[in-house]
């Protein structure tokens, strides 16, 4: 077990569904606070950390971009007590039924905390015409074992819904668990932010656990224009092969983190990255993302004036269900290619990037 | 005779319980806790060839009938039949299981109890067409994470751990271990006009298997099937009212009259809502219609036995997490004692 376990387990206990970010930005600025100098929340609720380089008053700065935010469901509708839900975030309604959650209830004025399983109703109560499809999220509830009365004292239309699925380790050193989209990869940030402990780096480095990746990708364009860093990565999860994925789109677990390549993605930093894996021996694959990336790439690129931008994936399966499953490995490696990136850059590198037309 | 409660240890044994793993046809884990608590009340306790714990406990009075009570242990759950490698296995199902309810949960392997996950395609990787159809059991696999070790043939069930809400309960398979529950309270305040036997069955989840051949080593006089009911209580989808709920929560036991395997004895339903009405204890009728419990074996094996259910309700049943509130389960228990308290040799004898 790596010694960054207990803190990825505690970020995937925590809540923080998309603009909801401020119970897991106190978790990870705990974490990160002795790692850097300063460290501040963006106006839309980022957290921004910055880690000073060491090349005088005038230092070119990169941030890496790791939305810290989740996926969830949002109270729609309290009826006899059970609540209708939407969902906040991609999220297939195929895998809701009998998925335990977190309610955080509003109404008796203190956010309360209750937990409840989101339930398929009896077909007996559902349209006959339904048959044996998958229910629609607007028929699925959410009971929380209480009478109306006592729901109604608790909980209101508007509040957020979490999964709670425990985290849980698998063989061959994987955890599953929900959020580790995107946590696994503010895990691989952290890792990379104590590896820079006590080692010289010219250039500021501003770590950023993004708020809103989910939804809007708001965190990674505000902060990356507030901010107004020289080069930008963007990490993120990906998809691994496993049981209903197995195409070009997904990367084997546990064998190392992905470089990707592709409109959003600047191809001398995918090169400068790609050769630092190479010559450090850290195993990695191509990930081609032919359109959009899906990750805060896309915003930071086109943040500012634009922005030089890569982005990491770490393989993970089942993305958008509670059981998402990402390798120990591939959290460490993505680390240490960030560390050794940010190592290596030299104070003139944005001087030298070229097009290779 | 002391009463019978629902307390701490009750909760914490129904606990133990529901987290155990007891797929149908692998009932050793929840075989081993009723042994354990059964032992130092019973005068006999015997493991049959099914796997059935059966146990007797005599009462003192004159000219007594031989009361079954019957519980099943097992629930439904997976059987591992392929392995595809690295810890990727194929599963088929044990029991009535619905494939929606299975994607998205964790799940424990085999004896060592070895954690899994069944997961699914990204919805990223899917179709909108994709998304409105189920997703068929042979695309479901467990993963027990690369170089999981299982072996084809162990049993899986769901992870889910028990907890306690409010008025009500959050756990696996409360069908039936919340059935055990109450047979362990009833034996640990045995009557003593009745000869109690108690069947705690195996395979009731697939056919109702180990009741019939307990009822044929017990040779009972009458028999009593306790189980978890579904309450489908739910909200009608367009706010009718729901006139097919089964049962429902809080109204206290769930008395059968039909299902599709028993009808029930009417003597002994009459000796339940009459008890129920004496003693002030709130009971319900489920609706007649589908559905079942043991009592559909027992009351045709040997020469026939007069039997009835009383059920607890419970919401989601054969899902990896059933609701049910601690009331219905403290007045099904007080219903059952107060009832085998006035069954006397005459019990039979009035007319149908």
């Amino acid at each position: 077990m790596p010694e960054f376990t207990p803190f990825l387990k505690s970020l995937l206990s925590a809540p923080g569904l998309t603009a909801y970010e401020v119970p897991i930005a106190a978790l990870i600025e705990a974490e990160w606070r002795p790692l850097v100098d300063e460290i501040s929340r963006s106006r839309i609720g980022s957290l921004q950390a910055l880690k000073k380089g060491a090349n005088g008053e005038k230092r070119p700065s990169i941030m890496i971009a790791t939305h810290m935010d989740a996926i969830g469901l949002m109270v729609t509708q309290i009826v006899d007590g059970l609540l209708h839900i939407t969902q906040v975030g991609g999220i297939d309604a195929r895998v809701l039924p009998g998925v335990p959650v977190t309610v955080y209830g509003t109404a008796s004025g203190a956010t309360e905390e209750l937990y409840g399983v989101i339930v398929q109703p009896p077909a007996r109560t559902l349209p006959a015409s339904l048959g044996d499809v998958p229910v629609g999220m607007n028929y699925l509830f959410v009971d929380v074992g209480l009478s109306h009365k006592q729901a109604l004292q608790k909980i209101r239309v508007g509040d957020l819904v979490s999964f709670a699925t425990e985290p849980v380790e698998l063989a061959g050193d994987v955890i599953s668990g929900h959020s580790l989209d995107n946590r696994a990869s503010v895990t691989a940030l952290t890792v990379a932010l104590r590896q820079l402990q006590g080692k010289t780096h010219a250039w500021d480095v501003w770590a950023v656990a993004t708020a809103q990746e989910e939804e809007t990708l708001g965190g990674a364009y505000t902060s990356a224009f507030g901010l107004r860093p020289d080069l930008a990565i963007a990490v993120d999860v990906t998809f691994a092969k496993g049981p209903g994925a197995n195409d070009w789109q997904t990367f084997p677990l546990g064998k190392g983190p992905t470089i990707a390549l592709g409109p959003n993605i600047h191809p001398f930093l995918y090169k400068k990255l790609k050769e630092l894996a190479e010559k450090l021996e850290i195993p990695f694959a191509t990930e081609v993302l032919p359109r959009h990336s899906g990750t805060d790439g896309f915003a930071l690129q086109v943040s500012a004036e634009g922005i030089p931008t890569a982005v990491i994936g770490i393989p993970l399966r089942y993305m958008h269900t509670p059981v998402e499953v990402v390798a120990y490995k591939d959290i460490q490696r993505a680390g240490r290619l960030l560390a050794e990136f940010i190592l290596a850059l030299e104070p003139d590198f944005v001087e030298k990037i070229t097009w290779e037309d | 005779m002391p009463i019978a409660a629902i307390t701490t240890p009750q909760i914490k044994l129904l606990e133990r319980l529901c987290n155990a793993v007891a797929v149908s046809g692998d009932e050793g884990e929840v075989r081993q806790i009723i042994l354990e608590e059964v032992k130092p009340f019973a005068d006999e306790v015997k493991i049959d060839p099914m796997g059935s714990v059966l146990v007797t406990k005599a009462g003192t009075g004159e000219n007594r009938l031989r009361v079954m009570l019957d519980a099943h242990m097992d629930e439904v759950g997976f059987m591992l039949v392929a392995d595809e490698g690295d810890g990727i296995f194929r599963f088929d199902l044990v029991g009535g299981l619905d494939v929606r309810q299975l994607v998205g949960k964790p799940v424990l392997v085999g004896r060592s109890k070895a954690p899994g996950v069944i997961g699914a395609r990204p919805i990223h990787l899917t179709t909108p067409e994709e998304r409105q159809r189920k997703i068929p059991l042979d695309q479901l696999r467990i993963d027990l994470g690369p170089g999981g070790k299982a072996k084809v043939g162990d049993r899986a069930g769901f992870a889910t751990k028990f907890r306690r809400v409010g008025p009500s309960i959050f756990a696996k398979a409360i069908d039936n271990r919340i059935g055990c529950v109450i047979l362990i309270e009833l034996l640990k305040n045995a009557p003593s006009n009745v000869d109690l036997c108690l069947s705690f069955s195996v395979q009731e989840e697939i056919g109702l298997r180990g009741a019939k051949v307990a009822a044929q080593f017990f040779k009972p006089d009458l028999a009593i099937a306790v189980d978890s009911t579904p309450a489908n209580d739910l909200p009608m989808y367009n706010g009718s009212e729901n006139i097919s709920y089964n049962a429902k929560l809080g109204l206290g036991p769930a008395i059968y009259t039909y299902d599709i395997g028993t009808i029930s004895d009417p003597r002994l339903v009459r000796l339940l809502t009459d008890t129920g009405d004496a003693e002030n204890i709130p009971y319900q009728f489920r609706q007649p219609g589908g559905g079942g419990t043991d009592a559909g074996a027992i009351h045709k094996a040997l020469a026939g036995i007069p039997t009835v259910s009383v059920s607890v309700p419970g919401r989601y049943a054969h899902t990896s997490t059933l609701v049910a509130r601690v009331d219905d389960w403290k007045n099904t228990l007080a219903l059952l004692q107060a009832t085998l308290a006035r069954i006397r040799h005459e019990t039979l004898d009035m007319s149908r």
